[in-house]
């Protein structure tokens, strides 16, 4: 595979992602409520960041400059999944497929393996884990030598992403919801993770990697990562905020 | 009709909401104002410094983590409280001192000596710093204990709206 034909690969889907959306939401607003605007532009926004890490300058750059490449990892594995859960694209697909393929795909969502792999713990894992993976070893420096590989790795980054941010706020609805409890101690351990594999890359540099461009990306990392996961963290609590309203109907120890 | 008694144990749970949310909240400034003055601010602590033990790594990162958490849900729960009408800034104050100090005293003490994650200043005789660092931990401590033992905690029970039975 050839670097041009990655690239009208990933264009491709982009442009597929986003006609697909705005006609699910076409479909959908001829029998239900009207589809949030603000969703739509959300699936919009979020498509054109994942791009925006995947062709295009920053892109190219990110094959010789790590700060470049961490600012892709950024928009491709934080930015994009956070704007593309909120956009809800598993309710917006349910409430255009007829009866019994929606039955199916909530089986299929309900299935063990979705409950395993949906888990905070485990989301989390394959989404840090596999950022350990790709600093820490020789991964990064054949993920630019092997084709196959890079691409196996960006959308590996994607995927666990979103993944990760899906199982921490629940935007779609979701048959295996955990405790907030759980959900904000898994979190934190998450964001440990992030924040101490970027000092990590600080001071030890992926190999192929030059220290001052380590130094400038482990930082990016650091402080974009809070940047996006502050986002993240309100919209948590804010879930929390509303489903703990105190209730006209319940007395008031049973809504504490 | 006119105000209900609260049961004990509602006022107990109210009660510990708001000292967890000052708790909560204290950490999170403490770290923010760290971060903001003597990271970015001054430039006097380093982001990374080489005396570091993988254990420091690891425990900055995890209240690093830990602030953001705790500084927005500590704002949360104080939206909570006020909107039971279970608001009680004394009490929350003191809250905040106790958690505030309690972090600055572990991060002065453990992370800064203990696990050299960094100085509070470079090229500096840092026994004055250390000093002001941990004595101001400490009356932040002793002082918010002092409020949280002073404020009575008084609950005025939420209006139910159209509950007259």
């Amino acid at each position: 595979m050839s670097p041009n034909f990655i690239n009208l690969f990933f264009v491709a889907i982009g442009v597929l992602a986003i006609i697909l959306y705005l006609f699910a939401v076409r479909s959908t607003n001829q029998h239900y409520k009207i589809w949030p605007y603000y969703r739509t532009l959300l699936w919009i926004l979020g498509v054109f960041s994942a791009q925006a890490a995947l062709i295009g300058p920053i892109a190219s750059q990110a094959h010789h400059n790590f700060g470049a490449h961490m600012v892709g990892h950024l928009l491709l594995g934080m930015l994009a999944p956070l704007l593309m859960v909120l956009s809800a694209p598993v309710t917006l697909i349910l409430r255009c497929l007829p009866i019994s393929k929606g039955r199916r795909l909530s089986k299929i969502l309900k299935s063990r393996l979705v409950k395993f792999i949906g888990d905070p713990f485990v989301a989390s894992v394959l989404n840090i884990g596999g950022l350990w993976l790709l600093y820490t070893t020789e991964l990064y420096s054949s993920m630019h030598h092997h084709v196959f590989l890079h691409l196996l790795i960006h959308i590996h980054v994607f995927l666990a992403g979103y993944l990760f941010t899906a199982s921490m706020i629940y935007i779609d609805l979701i048959s295996h919801r955990r405790s907030y409890l759980y959900r904000g101690i898994v979190l934190v351990i998450a964001l440990s993770g992030h924040g101490i594999l970027s000092k990590y890359i600080y001071a030890t540099p992926p190999v192929g990697v030059p220290s001052v461009q380590a130094e400038q990306g482990g930082m990016l990392m650091y402080y974009g990562g809070d940047a996006i996961d502050l986002v993240l963290i309100f919209i948590f609590w804010l879930q929390w905020y509303k489903a703990n309203r105190p209730r006209e109907s319940q007395t008031l120890s049973e809504s504490l | 009709m006119g105000t209900r008694k609260a049961p004990p144990g509602i006022e107990k749970q109210l009660n510990r909401r708001t000292i967890w949310s000052g708790i909560l909240f204290g950490v999170g400034l403490v770290s923010f104002i760290d971060e903001m003055v003597f990271h970015q601010l001054l430039h006097w602590h380093h982001f990374y410094d080489k005396s570091t033990t993988s254990f420091g790594l690891i425990s900055d990162g995890f209240f690093h983590a830990l602030s953001w958490l705790t500084t927005v849900g500590g704002l949360f729960l104080v939206a909570d409280l006020r909107r039971r009408n279970a608001w009680n800034g004394k009490r929350w104050l003191g809250s905040v001192l106790l958690g505030a100090g309690l972090f600055q005293f572990y991060d002065g003490t453990v992370q800064h000596k203990l696990m050299m994650l960094h100085q509070i200043r470079y090229n500096v005789d840092i026994l004055p710093y250390d000093l002001v660092w941990n004595l101001t931990a400490i009356s932040m401590i002793v002082i918010g204990y002092y409020l949280v033992r002073k404020s009575k905690f008084s609950f005025e029970p939420m209006k139910v709206s159209g509950s007259n039975s």
